[in-house]
């Protein structure tokens, strides 16, 4: 300990730029690894972007055969559907669920059960997606079969309520978060006018916090829209627009995740998968601004 | 103390042999008080001498915190509210309280002072005009009506921090409880800010039983009728407010009020 000390004393003058300029660069880093990342995504996919790809066809046509050998088709409206309804139909599960357990963690439970629910949680937010396509592959698909009577259960719902089980740790962790940044004075005002429990979390507590609940929430749909392993071994993998439930479909990334290995380098395939990483990076970037939007907007208040 | 002298009042809060634990803290003993209706009753000793615990045990505030244990009665009203079968809500909205730090929730004054009717009240759906009313005559009772009338959709929590204790006190006012319990009202207020709040207690005293607790005697001498001593969790003197500062019974009262020790 005393020769680093020294070490220090020594480096003298110089010692406070280095590390400052160590540090600097750490910080920095993330931009650069986030500019790095959209450049080279962009790079492999441009040279189809700019020469050749119909952009409307591609976004609104749900024609996607991209090894067809006589006509090639590259619409991906298919698989942004498929993407937008697995995850509304997660939010759908995931929200109430995981604002409940919110509310239930940070206003009802006792101290004990706290702690335990709030372990378990995590824990819950620790097990590997594959791991979820797994459960999703073998008891849900059963599941559904058997509870819907339908052929086959590898659908939007079994990915939905995969995702929503996969969603729900990270609603329930922040949504906790904002609620108990709720300050405790709040509470106790509305209980000493008379407000029961339930008035103080519906008429005080979630119109204070709601900004963070919010934020919770996109962070959902966040890992929703982002999701890949689960949702490829979960929702048939279908290219179509999704009618139902019960119907099959794919999703952006699990394209991706599929095909990439396939197709030529170089290729039009190739180069039209990058594009959806593109679309994709946008989406989740256009979702994450919003939530930093929306938590700027507590900031402000508070 | 002199109970004859008393006899022919009647008593809007009486304790009985009241005895509270923090977790195994004992922080009050054998309290046994009555309080005067209509009339102000100040609360006075030195920190930690249990006269906020006795205060927020009048509406059973001190139960958020998990680990209390109450033995003792306490008769509100002609009513033990220690009793299993009352009813928290009911209670709190005879007994409003006032807190050290002004608490408005977060949400427009308009909203503030509705609040009470509002949780009290759920199901029925009240006219704009009566609320309105209900606004105005709780808001003119604590002279904050001229200040505020074109600020009725502001955020509470922006208002100037006397403003804001007096919004705290107003939104009381609509349920018209019988007892409002003030918790060092004015200690986060400034000169001119005690006043004003001093003169509304005084103002609004006859209609309601106010109990507050305060470090500043000299405001204990201002404002209340009756003062109660205590130390240790234990009450030490009960009397008119100038005899307990002026003849103080208790060589530990007249202690205190000296300033030695406190």
């Amino acid at each position: 300990m005393r020769t680093i000390v020294n070490i220090f004393h020594q480096l003298g003058r110089w010692g406070e730029p280095v590390i400052e300029g160590i540090i600097r660069l750490c910080g920095i880093s993330a931009i650069i690894f986030v500019f790095g990342i959209f450049f080279f995504v962009f790079r492999e996919g441009m040279g189809f972007f700019f020469g050749g790809l119909d952009i409307v066809e591609f976004l609104t046509s749900p024609e996607w055969y991209p090894t067809s050998v006589s006509n090639k088709r590259y619409g991906v409206l298919a698989l942004i559907a498929g993407t937008f309804s697995v995850t509304v139909l997660a939010m759908f599960l995931a929200v109430p669920f995981g604002l409940g357990a919110a509310i239930f963690v940070s206003e009802f439970c006792g101290p004990k059960l706290k702690e335990t629910l709030k372990i378990v949680i995590e824990l819950l937010a620790a097990i590997p997606s594959v791991v979820w396509g797994f459960i999703g592959l073998t008891v849900m698909n059963a599941l559904i079969i058997d509870l819907f009577n339908v052929p086959i259960g590898l659908t939007m719902l079994n990915g939905g309520i995969i995702l929503a089980l996969m969603s729900v740790p990270i609603i329930v962790s922040i949504g906790e978060d904002a609620l108990k940044a709720v300050p405790d004075s709040y509470r106790e005002a509305a209980e000493a006018l008379g407000a029961t429990r339930w008035q103080v979390v519906y008429r005080v507590l979630l119109p204070t916090a709601k900004n963070g609940l919010l934020a919770a929430v996109l962070l959902g749909v966040g890992r929703a829209v982002g999701e890949t392993m689960a949702v490829l071994m979960t929702t048939g993998h279908a290219v179509k627009m999704p009618t139902s439930p019960f119907d099959s479909v794919r999703t952006l990334t699990a394209t991706i995740a599929a095909e990439l290995g396939e197709a030529a380098v170089g290729s039009d395939h190739y180069r039209v998968l990058f594009i959806i990483g593109v679309l994709l990076f946008s989406i989740t970037f256009i979702v994450n601004f919003v939530t930093d939007l929306v938590i700027k907007g507590i900031r402000e208040k508070a | 103390m002199s109970p004859d002298k008393k006899q022919s009042k009647s008593y809007s809060v009486e304790t009985r042999q009241l005895n509270l634990w923090y977790g195994d803290f004992q922080a009050l003993i054998n309290v046994s008080v009555k309080v005067v209706d209509g009339l102000i009753t100040g609360l006075i000793g030195p920190s930690g001498c249990g006269k906020t615990t006795l205060l927020r045990c009048f509406n059973r505030v001190n139960e958020r915190y998990g680990n209390v244990t109450t033995t003792g009665e306490v008769e509100i009203l002609g009513k033990n509210i220690y009793d299993a079968d009352v009813s928290l809500p009911e209670l709190r909205k005879n007994v409003g309280m006032v807190f050290q730090r002004p608490n408005p929730l977060p949400i427009s004054v308009y909203e503030n002072i509705i609040f009470g009717l509002r949780v009290h009240s759920e199901r029925r759906i009240r006219k704009r005009s009566d609320t309105d009313n209900i606004v105005e005559t709780a808001l003119r009772e604590v002279h904050l009506w001229d200040d505020l009338k074109d600020q009725l959709k502001v955020k509470a929590t922006t208002l100037q921090l006397e403003q804001q204790q007096k919004l705290c006190i107003a939104r009381l006012l609509p349920l018209k409880p019988r007892v409002i319990l003030m918790d060092e009202p004015c200690s986060a207020l400034d000169a001119k800010g005690t006043r004003t709040v001093e003169e509304l207690m005084l103002e609004l005293a006859g209609q309601y039983t106010i109990l507050i607790v305060t470090h500043n005697m000299a405001q204990a001498r201002r404002v209340s009728n009756e003062c109660i001593f205590m130390l240790l969790g234990e009450i030490i003197e009960h009397s008119h407010t100038e005899d307990l500062f002026l003849t103080p019974q208790n060589s530990k009262t007249a202690d205190y009020i000296e300033g030695r020790y406190g």
